[in-house]
């Protein structure tokens, strides 16, 4: 394996951050300071002397044929070094990470609007899109896909209620998408009685819009042409090694010679889990031999990633006079866009999670991803469970105004406990405190009145109202998540970690393939190693492809699985760093221990410098955990998850009824996270989670007309500000999986789940309006 | 590109003069979005930023004569007494750090109909204050806005100052948007009593091709309110609803991301009962109007 000739400035160095802080302390993060100075390199930053500027060329159709493309045009312009097409493609044209569907660059068809089409690398950004713009491309615009019910041909909802089915006509040769048809997946679920019946029903239909993940780093990376023949790509990404392979697959080269490194990540929420700029870059790369950074703006950003999965989802609640649940009904169909992308998977979750965490002893549930021509869904932070939990807690509510029952009650009567049976017939065998978690948040105090101050009504210094139709709402939600990967995944990561003597000093390096997303894994990670080697500095050493995989930052699981693959590794070392004391000093390995930068033991402290001496001592694993079992593919019935996430949230708002303005005036937050790791940064994870769960509930969404994107910005694509992201009371409580290193439970999602359906339940409660859809706006609220 | 940053008020007038082609650039928000975005690449940027002339406000003639250059954010501190309409405006603006950069001079020049100072600037009667190498002249605002982000600004001139007179009444100002700050404006209302003429400015933002008053409801409400001045009494409620759907009916708004047009005309109906409301009652509890610079 060669090293990189060069590299890049703006590459990742390593970690070391202030000393001290082990598992269950506030340790501080190793990244933080060059953050909060400026200094950190994200990938935007990197750069290299000779390297050229890589663009990429768009369809501006979601649906047409390429009749032909013509680079000449491009290529006369003084200062470009290549223009690359689907032709230039080495090895395999499409790639995916479930399925391989996608093309590199379009083969024929474009799917979707913003597709790539063309690339090409010049000397200066300015002469690369000027270039891109000179290429011709001949196009046959075909009408646009773009409703994921229709595109499967399927009637509104089986034609089970009042409404006329609508059957849609797919007659069309160009309506199929792909070859196998326009159905990605479908997840059934089949518990109970078939045809049963209930004192009081409710049935809805809710709609769930297109949210981003708005990460504040756009698409970046550099790659490197290596001596070797192949190519080291420095890029900011989710996970190295599903990248590696896709790589490899559409270059035509074995891992060996595609490295990759992690550059900086400014955020990540799952819309890098697919390839952006990753292949263009390396075969721009291999073509001109001269680094190609290829970095994307803001709007480009929003073509350049998956966006979350639109859902449309029919529910139909069942229930006795005295609140027990009887049986549940779902059709849930998520709008997966041109390319598969993670769609199994968020229908996975959606159908299997879809019902919250209630025990239900009837449940039928059919859950859909569909193609369409709009743009590419796939991963973001609690993905199926997000749009679902919308309709399953709306529901909760209708069903308690239906019975006239308190909302919470009619929650906590009905709660998931452990011991209970899920959906798929997996047994919780895990705490799942949903009651606890209720009750905690009813009773904290609840908020004053808003003070007399325009930052705290709805439309703040905007200055609409001064009191005028402001009307106050209560809500509350609990989520339910699946942790980590599920249905039979191998789901590990790899960690290497080396105890070694510097200067004196003993220190521990981790060497690890886990993307540091911002989220504080780098933390993490040191502070495993200090609580069980015990010393107090670690190195965190850059991620690469250099070690073995990680699995993805995603589905809440780094913690627990690479926290689990180091905390693995370090027992190893551990291990033969006491047998080399226990060698030394003849004393049994069974009464030895690390501490404070020695063995010690009963009248012993011998300093990791008298062990080792000059010696490092290395270990390299993989770990998983337990394994998960595909589902059946009639009932839905397996050990499909590893672990569950709860949290619940209260929220708060003050909604101007008349403008249909709202001000959320608190949320409050309970979240079981069975050990915190690192208590500050869970209290960060519940903070941002609530943040963007509330966005989603109020004002983010990808507005998409005849399949075209209409707000690629932030001045339209709007994220919440700090006036709009109330004070947050959090309890955070510790009840251990007894199945999980150090008994933790994946953090990340929960709270994002249940964030939006609270404050859709508040906006409901304040207004009076049954609100089926999300993001509420100003017209939903006034009728207008 | 060419990048002329003169350091006078003259050197910028024969610059514009020499370049019409050129861009004027202040505070940038506007500007460097487009630039940014790849809709735009002007073949010459002309810097106003070091002219010392448009960065000052001072009293002049009984009004307030604003420097085109002068930041939102001096707006706010400095003139919260004097343009109370405006600096409203300007606290609606973007983020601290869009406040200490945007201009009024510069959204003149953009003449979007969503920017935020038109609506104040129509309710209160400004005027800008163009000039050129041939000469200085004034245009009321009202002239100003002559289509979608297009002005009465010739090629060649620039804009020095706004002239405000200091009201001798309560002035309101209000913005829809669809999250609490930062954000472009839905639709937008400004206006201003004049008790010392007995008449009454508006100004409708983001409903319209360009901002414009509602002279319909400036008229009603001026007849309204013929009697009330001396009086101080109260204002029928029926009298504040009747001016908000003159308002509304004043304005033509389109369907867009940001918002549906029946929405920003029900919207605007609201805004402007509300602002009438508060205004007018700020003007019966206050002792006398406004003294003035």
């Amino acid at each position: 394996m060669s090293a990189p000739a060069r590299t890049p400035a703006g590459a990742p160095g390593h970690l070391t951050g202030p000393a001290g802080g082990g598992i269950g302390t506030d340790a501080q993060r190793p990244d933080g300071t060059l953050k909060v100075r400026g200094e950190f390199a994200y990938g935007s930053d990197l750069w290299m002397e000779d390297m050229l500027w890589g663009v990429t060329l768009r369809s501006p159709h979601p649906y047409a044929r390429i009749r032909s493309i013509d680079v000449g045009p491009a290529l006369a312009v003084p200062g470009v070094h290549a223009v690359l097409t689907s032709d230039d493609v080495p090895g395999a044209k499409a790639y995916g990470l479930e399925l391989a569907d996608q093309p590199v660059l379009a083969v024929d068809v474009v799917r979707y609007q913003g597709e790539p089409v063309a690339l090409v690398a010049a000397d200066h950004p300015e002469t690369a899109r000027a270039a891109a713009a000179r290429i011709v491309v001949d196009y046959e615009v075909w009408e646009p896909v773009t409703d994921a019910i229709a595109a499967l041909g399927h009637p509104r909802w089986n034609a089970v209620h009042e409404d006329d089915a609508e059957v849609t006509e797919l007659s069309r040769e160009s309506a199929h998408l792909h070859p196998e048809g326009n159905l990605v997946r479908h997840l059934k679920v089949r518990t109970g009685d078939p045809s049963p019946t209930a004192d009081v029903v409710v049935v809805n239909t809710y709609e769930v819009g297109m949210q981003d993940q708005a990460f504040l780093g756009p698409e970046s990376g550099l790659a490197v042409p290596a001596e070797d023949g192949g190519v080291e790509l420095y890029v900011a990404t989710q996970w190295l090694h599903v990248d590696q392979r896709q790589i490899c697959s559409a270059l035509g080269l074995p891992p060996e010679q595609v490295r990759l490194t992690l550059a900086g990540v400014g955020g990540a929420f799952g819309g890098r889990e697919d390839l952006s700029m990753h292949v263009h870059a390396c075969l721009l790369a291999l073509r001109t031999g001269r680094p190609v950074k290829m970095s994307y703006n803001r709007e480009e950003s929003f073509f350049g990633h998956v966006h979350r999965h639109p859902a449309t989802m029919r529910y139909e609640h069942g229930a006795t006079r005295d609140g027990d649940l009887v049986y549940v009904k779902a059709e849930i169909y998520f709008d997966g866009g041109a390319y598969a992308s993670s769609t199994p998977a968020v229908v996975g979750n959606g159908g299997t999670m879809g019902i919250g965490p209630y025990v239900v002893p009837n449940v039928h549930v059919d859950c859909y991803g569909a193609y369409t021509n709009n743009p590419p869904c796939g991963a973001m932070r609690g993905f199926g469970s997000v749009q679902t939990a919308f309709a399953y807690e709306s529901q909760m509510d209708a069903l308690a105004a239906a019975l006239g029952m308190d909302p919470v009650e009619l929650r906590c009567r009905n709660a998931m406990e452990q011991g209970s049976t899920a959906i798929t017939g997996q047994v919780i065998d895990s705490p799942a405190p949903v009651v606890e978690l209720l009750r905690r948040l009813e009773a904290m105090p609840m908020p004053d009145a808003a003070p007399d101050d325009l930052r705290h009504m709805p439309g703040g210094v905007s200055n609409t109202t001064h009191g005028e139709g402001v009307r106050r709402g209560v809500g509350y939600a609990v989520s339910y998540k699946n942790v980590a990967f599920s249905e039979g995944f191998d789901d590990y990561s790899t960690a290497r970690v080396r105890l070694e003597v510097v200067g004196g000093e003993p220190v521990a390096t981790v060497h690890t393939a886990a993307a540091e997303v911002g989220q504080g894994l780098v933390t993490v990670e040191q502070q495993i190693a200090r609580t069980e080697l015990g010393v107090d500095r670690v190195v965190v050493h850059p991620k690469d492809t250099q070690v073995g995989s990680a699995g993805s930052t995603s589905a809440s699981r780094q913690t627990y699985v690479t926290g689990g693959a180091v905390k693995a590794a370090c027992e190893a070392v551990r291990g033969q760093v006491l047998a080399r004391a226990a060698e030394l000093t003849g004393r049994p390995v069974g009464e030895l221990r690390l501490f404070d930068g020695a063995v010690v033991g009963e009248g012993l402290e011998l300093p990791l410098a008298e062990v080792l001496g000059d010696d490092a001592v290395e270990e390299t694993l993989e770990w998983r955990h337990r394994p998960t079992e595909a589902i059946d593919p009639e009932t839905g019935q397996g050990f499909a998850h590893v672990q569950y996430a709860f949290s619940a949230h209260r929220a708060v708002v003050d909604v101007d009824t008349e403008l249909g303005l709202v001000k959320v005036v608190e949320m409050a937050c309970t979240q079981d996270v069975g050990k915190a790791i690192n208590p500050q940064a869970v209290i960060g994870q519940i903070q941002g989670g609530t943040a963007q769960g509330l966005g989603l509930a109020v004002m983010e969404e990808i507005l998409i007309r005849d399949g075209k994107v209409q707000n690629p910005s932030f001045t339209d694509y709007l994220i919440p500000t700090i006036l709009d992201m109330p004070p947050m009371r959090i309890e955070v409580l510790e009840y251990a999986d007894p199945h999980a290193p150090y008994g933790l439970r994946g953090v990340g999602e929960a709270p994002n789940i249940s964030s939006g359906p609270a404050v859709l339940a508040a906006i409901r409660q304040a207004t009076g309006l049954p609100l089926t859809r999300v993001p509420v706006r100003p017209e939903h609220l006034t009728g207008t | 590109m060419r990048f002329l940053q003169p350091t006078t008020w003259a050197e910028a007038l024969e610059a514009r003069a020499a370049h019409p082609e050129a861009v004027a650039i202040a505070g940038g928000t506007d500007v460097m979005v487009a630039v940014n975005f790849g809709r735009l690449r002007p073949p010459v940027l002309l810097d106003l930023t070091r002219v010392a002339e448009l960065q000052e406000w001072a009293p002049d003639d009984g009004a307030v004569r604003l420097g085109a250059g002068v930041p939102y954010a001096r707006v706010i501190t400095e003139l919260g007494d004097r343009l109370p309409g405006l600096a409203m405006a300007a606290r609606t603006i973007g983020s601290p750090q869009i406040r200490n950069r945007g201009t009024v001079g510069g959204n003149l020049a953009t003449a979007s109909p969503a920017g935020d100072a038109h609506p104040a600037l129509l309710a209160a009667d400004a005027e800008v204050e163009v000039a050129s190498v041939r000469g200085t002249r004034r245009i009321p605002v009202t002239d100003f806005y002559t289509g979608v982000k297009r002005s009465a600004l010739a090629p060649d001139e620039l804009i020095a100052a706004v002239r405000i007179t200091p009201p001798s009444g309560p002035q309101q100002y209000s913005k829809i948007g669809t999250r609490n700050a930062m954000v472009i404006a839905v639709a937008a209302f400004g206006l201003a009593l004049h008790p010392d003429r007995g008449a009454v400015g508006t100004g409708i933002g983001s409903a319209a091709p360009t901002p414009r008053r509602a002279t319909a409801a400036e008229e009603f409400l001026a007849g309204e309110l013929a009697g009330l001045w001396e009086s101080r009494g109260e204002l029928p409620a029926a009298t504040a609803t009747r001016f908000g759907e003159l308002v509304a009916e004043a304005s033509a708004p389109i369907d867009d991301v940001r918002g549906t047009a029946a929405y920003r005309v029900h919207a605007l109906s609201v805004m402007a009962r509300r602002a009438l409301t508060w205004a007018w009652a700020e003007y019966r509890t206050a002792k006398e109007s406004r003294p003035c610079d």
